[in-house]
């Protein structure tokens, strides 16, 4: 399902993508609509927002559902004061929550975590894409986010 | 005399072996000499002897849930089935008229379709080697009829082909293989192969590119009535004196690589994807509904799991009624639990380490189907098109026509978009007003004439905003196969976790029955041992 249509991630990013790549290749056994579709996501963070992260945290960024079966709030939450947080969600998923690195470029992934760190929370400082390549770089490789902050 | 019972031949012990031991029997054998190796179901798996007294709980009634509760009782358990929504099914699901959609984030559709029209918002077409779900549709009595997979008619639309303008299928896919016939032509022709194949097989293979890619006498793929047997006619043949047809014009191969149009052709070619496929009369929760028939009176609906414990002793599930508030324990010696791991990760459950970072570990797609009734069937009237697809490369990812009621008059419900990826999260974002406009300005360039004029109601589901699951179906990689697949359908002491996540088959109700078999079979066999 992942990554039909959508710009593939590349630069430090790559190894990741390529893995995802491959999972999407033997994922084709799900159903699809059949084709491929020329679907572009902005490269504006606040565009990025809307276009991918509101289909499940909602377009004020609430998150929703009931105990049990939740989708977290972005608005407001001090787990983004760290930015390598987000950065770490974004790259590897957690949960429900699917990587997007095989959606989104990390200059993308930048927009979005600053749109989101500023626009529904005022937490100081910029992500820059090299911050996302640090992290997706640094020794050992990136945590697995399984127990983090459930 | 030795010829009455020593088959001759394969076929004779094939065919001895059908008449003694039914289809099943007979489908076992072909496997065993080397046939048909095309599912692993080897036939319900009979069991019995169940020591007297013994439990099962069941969390989720969805297809896993009530396969296991069916099997479960005829081996001799009592079972229970707890679930969450007030139907059961789960993402067997069809949407009708008088239907309520209520999403994360509070959007309630009411459905409008006429009596009879649904949507299926999840599994909606079944490949003829789910041998599985074939066969207990039908024990259970869920009629079949086909469902139009491969429509030669339909159309495939790039906004950067053609001017945007839809191509028929026949005639971009014919082109496609025009052009490529016509070039490897040309190349084994200057011998730019010959390194690679025989004198022999160069021959064949120069046949065969002119009469599979219908080559005119020099090997060019050129517009001829031969041509147009396979791709269509400018004007078709007729009868009397002016029955004489006249050929349509090839596309040139720039055109024709715009297209994409190898993208449907692999499509077609997928194992899952392949004719003859199938859809439940009357929509595709008839599967659940069959299913409900024959264990409804084990279910609670409405009844929200909160917690999942167990010991040596048994396993105890708390929930809360949530129609009543009524808050209630359940207990049984044994749990096959089929809730999804977007749910299951987010509850207290009592089982090891490594079971509860492979419930973590399986992100769940966005996927969003919207199913658009129009005022009459259009698409057929006028472009000749009886159920099948429409490709296109917008979000929407295609137009799709119903397979049943064709030729009748009043409205009809088509999928106006079955969209995933990027695509998918940008529908699934939108309101369900936003999202129906969407579905109509997209699938509008199929037909620009009729699809809003005719539009009367839509209803979508975005599935990443389903209170109930939250996603779609489990996504895994190989990496996450390898260190997280055999945690996850382990039995953990009393408890066995069952679903389309627990298979090879996700996303496919196929496989959500066969990890229930496979799960119900470690279940009985621990039990009698224990």
């Amino acid at each position: 399902m992942r990554g039909r249509g959508a710009r593939p991630a590349r630069g430090i990013a790559l190894s990741i993508a390529l893995a995802a790549l491959i999972g999407g290749m033997a994922g084709r056994a799900q159903d699809t609509a059949g084709g491929q579709t020329s679907v572009q996501v902005s490269q504006e963070g606040k565009e990025v927002y809307e276009q991918i992260c509101q289909a499940c945290h909602m377009a004020d960024a609430k998150g929703g559902g009931a105990a049990g079966a939740a989708v977290p709030a972005l608005a407001g939450n001090p787990k983004l004061a760290d930015k390598d947080y987000p950065i770490t969600l974004l790259l590897k998923g957690r949960g429900g929550m699917p990587w997007m690195t095989d959606l989104l470029t990390p200059a993308q992934m930048a927009a979005v975590i600053n749109y989101v760190r500023g626009h529904f929370n005022a937490f100081p400082g910029t992500v820059t894409e090299a911050d996302i390549k640090r992290v997706s770089s640094a020794p050992p490789p990136v945590r697995e986010c399984n127990t983090c902050g459930m | 005399m030795l010829n009455d019972i020593t088959p001759q031949t394969r076929r004779d012990l094939l065919a001895m072996i059908g008449k003694v031991g039914g289809g099943m029997a007979m489908y076992q054998a072909m496997t065993a000499l080397g046939h048909a190796a095309e599912t692993q179901f080897t036939g319900p798996p009979n069991l019995s002897g169940a020591r007297p007294g013994s439990t099962v709980l069941v969390l989720g009634a969805g297809l896993a849930g009530l396969l296991a509760a069916l099997e479960l009782t005829k081996a001799g358990y009592k079972v229970q089935v707890l679930e969450y929504q007030s139907r059961p099914g789960g993402r067997n699901y069809s949407v009708r008229g008088g239907d309520t959609i209520t999403e994360v984030g509070g959007a309630v559709q009411k459905v409008g379709y006429a009596p009879g029209n649904y949507l299926n918002p999840g599994p909606w077409r079944i490949p003829h080697h789910h041998r599985t779900l074939l066969h207990y549709c039908k024990a259970l009595g869920v009629e079949l009829e086909p469902f139009i997979q491969l429509n030669h008619n339909a159309f495939v639309h790039r906004k950067d082909a053609f001017g945007g303008k839809p191509q028929r299928y026949k005639e971009l896919a014919t082109d496609f293989k025009g052009h490529v016939s016509e070039l490897l032509g040309k190349a084994l022709n200057a011998g730019a192969l010959d390194a690679q194949v025989t004198k022999e097989d160069k021959e064949r293979l120069l046949v065969a590119m002119r009469e599979w890619g219908v080559l005119d006498a020099n090997m060019k793929y050129s517009t001829s009535l031969a041509v147009s047997a396979q791709r269509g006619y400018d004007k078709a043949p007729g009868g009397g004196t002016g029955g004489a047809p006249t050929p349509s014009a090839v596309n040139g191969l720039p055109d024709v690589l715009d297209s994409h149009v190898w993208t449907q052709m692999g499509f077609y070619f997928s194992y899952v994807m392949q004719t003859t496929m199938f859809q439940p009369k009357g929509g595709m929760d008839m599967i659940g509904k069959g299913f409900f028939r024959q264990v409804g009176k084990l279910v609670r609906l409405n009844t929200k799991v909160t917690k999942i414990a167990q010991d040596d002793k048994g396993v105890t599930a708390s929930w809360t009624d949530t129609v009543t508030g009524q808050t209630g324990e359940s207990k049984a010696d044994w749990m096959v639990c089929t809730l999804p791991t977007t749910i299951l990760s987010q509850m207290e459950i009592q089982v090891s380490d490594s079971k509860k970072a492979a419930l973590r570990a399986l992100p769940y797609s966005a996927q969003v189907k919207i199913g658009l009734e129009m005022a009459s069937r259009f698409w057929e009237e006028k472009d000749s098109i009886y159920g099948g697809h429409s490709f296109t490369d917008q979000a929407i990812g295609l137009v799709s026509y119903p397979n049943y009621n064709f030729f009748k008059d009043g409205p009809a419900v088509l999928l106006g978009a079955f969209a995933s990826g990027a695509g998918g999260y940008q529908l699934a974002g939108m309101t369900p007003e936003q999202r129906i406009e969407t579905a109509l300005a997209q699938g509008s360039v199929f037909h620009p004439a009729d699809y809003r004029k005719e539009f009367r109601n839509g209803a979508s589901v975005a599935w990443s905003r389903m209170p109930w699951i939250l996603g779609c179906c489990a996504s895994w990689t190989e990496d996450s196969r390898a260190q997280h697949y055999q945690n996850l359908v382990s039995m953990d002491g009393r408890i066995v976790l069952a679903g389309e996540h627990a298979s090879y088959y996700g996303c496919w109700m196929e496989g959500a029955l066969l990890s229930s078999l496979d799960a119900i079979k470690r279940l009985h066999q621990r039990a009698l041992a224990a």
